[in-house]
């Protein structure tokens, strides 16, 4: 993960805390040559000269007002950095009004987006240039975290909590997204992406029923993309070293042993319940974490993946 | 618990030292318990109502039951450090030894709450009230048995002669121990049964 | 007083042989010495998980190992470094050894519950080895919900951390019973070497501080074994609160890593500069005032975990002042070399080294202090490099600083100084090329090569003190020409330390060229 400052900052906002972050290197910096300086300064200058006899050195064991002046010191330059870093903050924390609400909840390994107007995406956020977007953030399972680099913004996802993260993208373009609290073997996988639109772009998107691809995508392509967005590869490699849950290649039209000692064929009604309701019939061998994207994929794309497993022969 | 070597040839700096010693081990106990009635103080801000249905499900008779039997093994407790003050060492035993007999007491109370609740269906599972219910009376609970040991231990050294009018500090130092763990009690009661 | 010459056949409290002698031992010295070499085979397992983190980062894709296993490693290596070495290694391995010595008492104040306290940290890391059969990959500080619903061998663990915490509380309570009861007539507080100011404060955060992580690993063994859910949303808890309890306990236990080894700086830095501490009374109450303030800055931790902007602020403000008197420290610590006649053995080159990177670690707390910046930098590479230097290029490199000062006092034998020094070349050179890069950009290749470097130094360094054991020139007891007592008594000192109690009746860092 990047720690790249002073360029990329993808808001006003994250300029002012690349401000704050300017501010404290330049202090450190002074305060690394000063010290560092001293004591590399000092202990070649007074290093025993003679191999067997010390330097004379006087008996100071104090001085008042040197002492006195680096508690002072110290004090304010902390007293001013504590400053600049919290106004900057509650700026950060407090959202502009009329933003527009976005429903983000994360579950192991996903990020399940809801838009005000009821459309669902995974993975991937879209708004537009210019307009401030309030998240509202909440977990499924265990705690993630919803991290905007670009932005400067980071908020903990709480199961059983609601958080709140808002930004004010200018910028065109898009934007990473990480899960920055540890939750499972998927977490380093666990990405998303706000895609900033120009406002005209962005309102053609929405005309369209907010779908990525043109009307004439290819379905199975459609399903590749969304196999790829969709967190699926967090679980299921495509073929290979076998991740959590069975390899896609392969597996339409195999013969599929379950749990209970059953066997079906992996045809596309199988396929589409394994997407809605993958505990209805459990892979023999395999665990049962598997989560629902009932609610987050809409019916045209489970059909897309489905497509698309099919040309994994 | 004197050193080992002629360190200790001042028996005050050894009493001293054992004093200055159990009062900090009861410190460190104040924040082991202290932690627990932290996460009592934050649900019951957070679920009042839940609080007050809960507790009463507490058997209050029984538990001011306990408490009287607590303060009253503390105070034989306290008849017991006099006693050996006074070299009286038959007379500590007996004390110390009806300060254990009510800590049973005690634990038979506890014995018999605890396996109504399980009958009536409620564990510490069961809901928050009872988690913080079962996890303060049961690490209470095992205080209580620790100190009976102590005690215990105290009335074999007693036994075995070795305790006197100038040398107590077993004695008084575990009846430091035992009034704390009925101190905490006395705070226990209130919160979980008392309070609505 | 006059330096005790050893007595019998030069082995002083290492003469009785057996294992009896050592696993029934009441004698301070022997008890440090085995935390000594217990903390350090911690300190080489937990670093060689750190090797192998370091191989598997040299590929972005899993390579050598798989996701889990990744994530087990990181675990194992934070907690035990964490629980196994650096906790405990200081205070109760070279604490244990030279609190006595250093206030001129013959033992601590409780010897059995000294010696208990080891048993019970053994106890502890047998339990948290047993865990391994089914490992933890939550991270060291095993936040819930993930660490409740885990496969792992939660309960067994968090029984284990338990009693490592029970083992570090009766060790802080010896020594401030010790320190305030056994000090030697003549030694005022004022004329307590810094090690024992340190040493004081550190144990009254171990006092205080524990017993809340202990609860805190109980209520989460309550959560697996009966369904308690304090942490646990579903069931009406909340996970924010095993992070306050926890992050309670863990943000004072860095000041229980970094103060001792601050104590060990300032003994050094006088004795190899042959000059006085420079402001004593500042280096004493700063390290109460870090103690205490230590204690109100836990949410630091917890910026983005949706507590609010108010709890927040306070948090960060109060943060920033445990910088002043850390500051503090290392002011008086240069001023000190000033007009000095520094010679750099190896004690000197890591206590140098100690401050030369606990400058740039502590330089770099601030942008995590402040609100802004830290919500960027939060759960980063940054937070990592920031905690190693702190603590390995601050606590480890004084650590490493105390075992070359106290190696012939322990030992009754020399080191060698060129292979110490080879060593110690290989240490600073490899530990910055390791962590400086995080700050900025990760590079894992840079980082695992100078690991590769890191860990050569190390073993290098670990070859020399074996090498010492077998064969070094003997010691006499005052190689260093310092002024605390530990230097009184014999290289090794004998089972009771001292053969008459001294009377102490100066400064113990009168160094400095009288004026005529």
């Amino acid at each position: 993960m990047d720690n790249v400052h002073a360029f990329g900052a993808a808001s006003g906002q994250a300029a002012r805390v690349d401000g704050v972050f300017l501010l404290i290197l330049v202090i450190g910096v002074f305060f690394f040559f000063l010290t560092q300086g001293m004591l590399i300064y000092f202990a070649v200058k007074y290093r025993r000269r003679l191999p067997d006899r010390d330097n004379e050195t006087p008996t100071i064991t104090g001085n008042p007002l040197f002492e006195f002046l680096w508690i002072l010191i110290p004090s304010l330059v902390v007293v001013a950095i504590f400053y600049y870093g919290w106004r900057v903050y509650t700026d950060q924390r407090i959202p502009v009004a009329g933003a527009t609400e976005v429903h983000v909840n994360a579950r192991q390994w996903m990020y399940e987006i809801k838009y005000p107007d009821g459309r669902t995406a995974i993975n991937e956020i879209r708004v537009p240039a210019g307009k401030p977007v309030k998240f509202i953030l909440s977990a499924t399972d265990v705690l993630h975290g919803f991290y905007l680099p670009d932005f400067r913004v980071k908020m903990d996802m709480i199961p059983g909590r609601v958080t709140t993260l808002w930004v004010q993208p200018d910028r065109p373009g898009s934007y990473q997204i990480y899960c920055t609290v540890y939750c499972g073997t998927g977490h380093s996988n666990m990405l998303a992406r706000l895609v900033v639109m120009p406002q005209r772009e962005y309102a053609e998107w929405v005309e369209h029923g907010g779908r990525e691809g043109g009307e004439h995508e290819p379905l199975a392509v459609r399903g590749e993309r969304i196999v790829k967005n969709a967190g699926c590869l967090n679980c299921h490699a495509v073929e290979g070293k076998e991740k959590i849950g069975p390899n896609f290649r392969g597996l339409y039209g195999s013969k599929v042993p379950l749990e209970d000692g059953k066997s079906v064929t992996a045809d596309e009604e199988f396929l589409r319940e394994s997407i809605v309701d993958p505990g209805a019939k459990v892979v023999k061998g395999y665990p049962n974490v598997m989560p629902t994207f009932k609610a987050t994929l809409p019916r045209e794309d489970t059909d897309a993946v489905v497509e698309y497993l099919k040309t994994l022969k | 618990m004197s050193g080992h070597t002629g360190e200790h040839a001042d028996p005050a700096v050894a009493f001293e030292s054992a004093k200055l010693g159990v009062w900090t081990f009861l410190a460190t106990e104040v924040l082991l318990f202290g932690a627990l009635f932290t996460a009592y103080t934050v649900f019951r801000m957070q679920y009042p109502e839940m609080f007050r249905v809960e507790h009463a499900k507490l058997d209050r008779v029984l538990g001011a039951v306990n408490t009287v039997v607590l303060i009253t093994s503390s105070l034989m407790v306290v008849l017991g450090v006099d006693a050996i003050k006074r070299g009286k060492a038959r007379l500590l035993e007996a004390c110390f030894g009806a300060t254990i007999l009510l800590a049973a007491a005690f634990l038979c109370v506890k014995y018999v709450e605890y396996a109504a609740k399980f009958h009536h269906g409620i564990y510490p599972r069961t809901n928050i009230f009872f988690s913080i219910y079962f996890m303060l009376t049961g690490l209470h609970g095992v205080h209580v048995l620790l100190g009976m040991g102590l005690l215990s231990y105290v009335i074999v050294l007693s036994r075995r002669g070795r305790l006197s009018a100038d040398y107590f500090t077993p004695a008084e130092m575990s009846g430091l121990y035992w009034h704390f763990v009925d101190l905490v009690w006395i705070y226990l009661f209130p919160l979980l049964y008392l309070i609505g | 007083m006059p330096v005790e010459t050893e007595s019998g056949n030069g082995r002083g409290y290492l003469t009785e042989r057996g294992w009896r002698s050592w696993a029934f031992t009441l004698d301070h010295k022997r008890i440090g010495a085995m935390y000594l070499w217990s903390t350090i085979v911690f300190f080489l397992i937990g670093g060689v998980f750190a090797l192998l983190l370091r191989l598997e980062l040299l590929s972005p894709q899993a390579k050598y190992f798989s996701n889990h296993t990744y994530n087990v490693f990181f675990t194992l290596h934070g907690s035990m470094m964490i629980f196994l070495f650096i906790i405990p290694a200081i205070p109760s391995g070279l604490g244990n050894f030279f609190v006595p010595l250093h206030i001129g008492a013959r033992d601590v104040a409780f010897p059995r519950l000294n010696l208990a306290s080891y048993w019970v940290f053994a106890a502890g890391f047998l339990v948290i080895i047993g865990s391994l059969v089914a490992p933890m990959d939550t991270g060291w500080t095993f936040y819930t919900p993930y660490s409740a619903k885990s496969a792992a061998a939660v309960t067994t663990l968090s029984l284990g951390i338990f009693l490592i915490g029970m083992s570090s509380i009766l060790t802080g309570l010896n020594f401030l019973v010790t320190i305030h009861k056994m000090r030697a007539p003549g030694m005022t507080w004022h004329r307590l070497p810094l090690f024992i100011w340190g040493m004081y404060a550190t144990s009254i955060i171990q006092v205080v501080a524990t017993p809340v992580v202990g609860v805190t690993f109980l209520l989460l063994a309550a959560e697996r074994l009966l369904g308690v859910g304090f942490f646990d949303p579903s069931k009406g808890g909340d996970p924010v609160l095993f992070q306050h309890f926890f992050w309670f306990y863990s943000h004072p236990v860095v000041y229980v890593m970094i103060l001792p080894a601050m104590g060990i700086v300032s003994e050094v830095i006088p004795v190899f500069s042959r000059k006085p501490i420079f402001g004593y009374d500042a280096i004493a109450y700063s390290s109460l005032a870090i103690a205490f303030i230590g204690f109100l800055v836990w949410g630091h931790h917890m910026f983005t975990s949706g507590m609010s902007p108010l709890a927040n602020a306070i948090f960060s403000f109060l943060t920033f002042f445990v910088a002043v008197p850390t500051a503090v420290k290392v002011f008086n610590w240069i001023a000190t070399l000033y007009k000095g006649s520094i010679t750099f053995e190896s004690p000197m080159l890591y206590a140098l080294t100690f401050i030369f990177l606990f400058i740039v670690g502590g330089l770099t707390g601030p942008f995590l202090g402040a609100l802004a910046t830290n919500v960027q930098l939060h759960d980063t590479y940054f937070v990592v490099a920031h905690f190693h230097y702190t603590m390995m290029g601050g606590t480890v490199m004084g650590f490493f600083a105390g075992l070359h000062y106290w190696f012939p006092k322990m030992t009754g034998k020399m080191l060698n100084e060129k292979v110490a020094r080879a060593a110690w070349a290989l240490v600073f050179v490899g530990f910055n090329v390791t962590f400086f890069t995080m700050f900025i950009h990760v590079e894992n290749v840079i980082s695992t090569i100078g690991s590769a470097v890191l860990a050569a130094g190390i073993l290098l360094m670990c070859w020399n003190f074996l090498q010492g054991l077998r064969k070094g020139a003997p010691a006499p007891a005052n190689p260093w020409r310092a002024l605390t007592l530990e230097w009184k008594a014999a290289s090794p000192p004998d089972t009771e330390n001292f053969h008459e109690i001294p009377v102490v009746t100066e400064w113990p860092y009168g160094y400095g060229t009288p004026k005529a």
